[in-house]
């Protein structure tokens, strides 16, 4: 689905990716770990194509696909979607209206049916775009917008920080049925990139593999659970360590 | 702005604009796409009554429910000696050259009322229509809900494809009376070569309510006008929206006033400005609070398209007593990348990400309208917004 390869980015002249590997597989849920700053969400983005986020080196293929240097929505339209941690307030843009299109692109279907999945309200869909929306609402919103374009490849940026218990395993539940969890591994055709800061969500998905991020690059990949229990005891730096600054494959 | 003293009034026509009465506005089929643009329907379909001047003639005036009369200004001043009182009330003859032009040479205008506890509805239409090059139009409206009516105008001006350069002067004299309400939903069709000198004030009497809005997307040489609504009455409401999408070389200067005299009267001044190419916006608000318990609230919203453009924003608040509330916000700025991009990472391309932000910072929701009546100003707000981008 997704392969990186020896990539380097820079944003604002500044170098943040470095020489970054990643292969995402067919059906694969990974997730990506690490602290603040190391770089997790500026992969998303320079896998999106944004302007500032500079490739000086390495490529990015997507579905088989050389996609370093198409712009955003020619990248998009191939087949991803993102989940975004902050996305803007747009003002007078109603959610209804760019579920309504996406629909209508993947498709068709009704917005209303699958903002009930995910517990909104037909008044909620009138409203503006992340205007003054609570930060569960804010995620539950991007879900259902990632619900109608219904991609092949799904990036999710911290799906769960800033939502209740109670809306993880809501977005948990539904992110589970997009990527095909209940499906065999075989017949798994769904893809995603989950970062996650805290960890929750993944008690409500199943990943395949791991990432810890540091410094830019991928510095240790594993079993989720492995990992994650890793970064809870000892925090990223030591998990980072114990793998022996490489992969900790086991 | 071009000047008020480059505007030479005697250089436009006041003759040779003369047509004959119509029975129906499907015999005006040649200007249909211009009587669209400005809201009218020449089936009159979901109409309380239509009524239109073309040039200087009224050529079709007519009320299609009781309760609801409409016609020429001067035929109502003949018809009813009681009009005077109401003519030139608001606004002063000699204010500016403009209004003694009119007081001097009136070309006609609409006369609008509803009955006592008459509830209409149903819109009424009324259109404005310049078709002949080089003339100046001199009208005079004058409105009126009596007690308890409720009144709907959709009111166009529009000009022909054909008119490279006239003057359109319009007098308008509202009157909300206790309990009764008007809304007032004016569209403007203009030209690059019009200039638009509309004078207007409204007089809101005891629980009265009057809400305006106007829409304004076609270029235009110049407009200016600065419409008050005195909120007289107590709890009396007036609100004015304007959504502006000013291209080309359009000069516009254009304000909103409410003067709150009635103990508890409550206003909103709400704009959306759009500058582009090298049009030039002056986006005015005034609130002047001079009675107990007034709440009013100005917002005004500008979005720069290009670097030739100018918008300047002038809120002003003006407090007389001591229990008031009065606010203001006021923005101006460009289209944020930030929400291009994560338009564009939905899958939109760059040219669909703008339109959609841009006519969703124009859609102001068109408060106070029947149903019918707000979907097709919808309607026709998207309509227009889609021949000018």
């Amino acid at each position: 689905m997704l392969e990186i390869q020896n990539l380097s980015v820079d944003v604002g002249g500044k170098r943040i990716l470095n020489d970054l590997n990643l292969h995402i597989g067919d059906g694969e849920v990974h997730v990506l770990f690490g602290a603040n700053g190391s770089g997790k969400t500026t992969l998303f983005m320079t896998i999106l194509g944004f302007p500032d986020y500079r490739v000086v080196e390495g490529r990015i293929y997507f579905r088989g696909i050389d996609i370093t240097g198409l712009d955003t929505t020619e990248r998009v339209r191939l087949g991803m979607g993102v989940s975004f941690q902050h996305p803007p307030e747009i003002r007078g843009v109603k959610l209804r209206e760019v579920v309504g299109l996406l629909l209508a692109r993947s498709g068709g279907g009704d917005p209303l049916l699958l903002a009930r999945r995910l517990n909104l309200s037909e008044e909620f869909l009138e409203r503006d775009l992340n205007l003054g929306f609570s930060g569960g609402e804010v995620k539950r919103s991007e879900i259902l917008q990632l619900l109608a374009q219904n991609p092949e490849f799904y990036m999710f940026d911290e799906p769960d920080s800033g939502v209740d218990l109670e809306n993880v395993e809501l977005i948990g539940r539904v992110m589970s049925e997009m990527l095909e969890r209940d499906k065999r591994p075989s017949e798994r055709r769904k893809s995603a990139l989950i970062i996650t800061h805290i960890g929750y969500i993944l008690n409500y998905i199943k990943a395949d593999r791991a990432h810890v991020m540091l410094d830019g690059r991928i510095a240790c990949s594993g079993m989720p659970d492995e990992i994650y229990n890793h970064i809870l005891k000892e925090g990223f730096e030591e998990c980072v360590r114990r793998c022996g600054g490489d992969r900790c494959e086991r | 702005m071009r000047g008020e003293e480059e505007i030479e009034i005697e250089s436009f026509d006041l003759e040779g604009g003369e047509h004959d009465p119509i029975s129906g506005l499907d015999e005006l089929s040649e200007y249909e796409k211009e009587l669209l643009a400005a809201g009218i329907d020449p089936q009159e379909r979901e109409r309380s009554g239509s009524f239109l001047q073309q040039d200087h003639s009224v050529v079709l005036a007519r009320s299609l429910l009781p309760g609801l009369e409409v016609m020429g200004t001067d035929d109502a001043l003949r018809r009813y000696p009681w009009l005077e009182d109401y003519s030139w009330k608001l606004i002063p003859r000699d204010r500016d050259r403009f209004t003694r032009e009119v007081a001097e040479r009136p070309t006609h205008g609409y006369f609008i009322r509803a009955e006592r506890d008459a509830r209409i509805t149903l819109p009424l239409q009324s259109c404005l229509f310049i078709s002949k090059d080089k003339i100046r139009q001199n009208v005079h409206n004058i409105i009126i809900a009596e007690e308890n009516s409720e009144l709907h105008i959709i009111t166009g001006c529009t000009v022909s494809h054909r008119v490279s350069s006239a003057l359109h002067l319009g007098i308008s004299e509202f009157y909300v009376k206790p309990g009764a309400k008007i809304t007032f939903t004016m569209v403007h069709n203009w030209a690059g070569g019009v200039d638009v000198r509309p004078r207007s004030a409204v007089l809101v009497e005891d629980g009265g309510v009057f809400i305006s809005n106007y829409i304004v997307m076609t270029p235009v040489r110049s407009l200016q006008m600065y419409p008050t609504a005195y909120c007289l009455g107590r709890g009396s409401v007036a609100t004015f929206q304007s959504i502006v999408y000013a291209s080309s070389h359009s000069n516009i200067d254009m304000g909103s006033r409410i003067v709150f005299k009635g103990r508890g009267s409550r206003g909103d001044i709400v704009s959306r400005v759009i500058a582009t190419d090298h049009a030039k916006v002056i986006a005015k608000g005034d609130l002047v609070g001079e009675a107990d318990d007034v709440k009013g609230h100005l917002e005004c919203r500008g979005l720069m398209l290009s670097d030739t453009s100018v918008i300047e924003s002038v809120p002003e608040l003006k407090a007389r007593r001591r229990n008031i509330d009065l606010s203001h916000e006021a923005a101006v700025g460009k289209i944020a990348e930030e929400e291009i991009r994560y338009l564009m990472a939905r899958g939109f391309s760059e040219d669909e990400a703008v339109g959609m932000i841009i006519r969703g910072f124009l859609s102001l929701e068109i408060k106070g309208l029947p149903e019918g009546l707000a979907r097709e100003t919808k309607r026709m707000f998207d309509m227009t917004l889609e021949k000018v981008m």
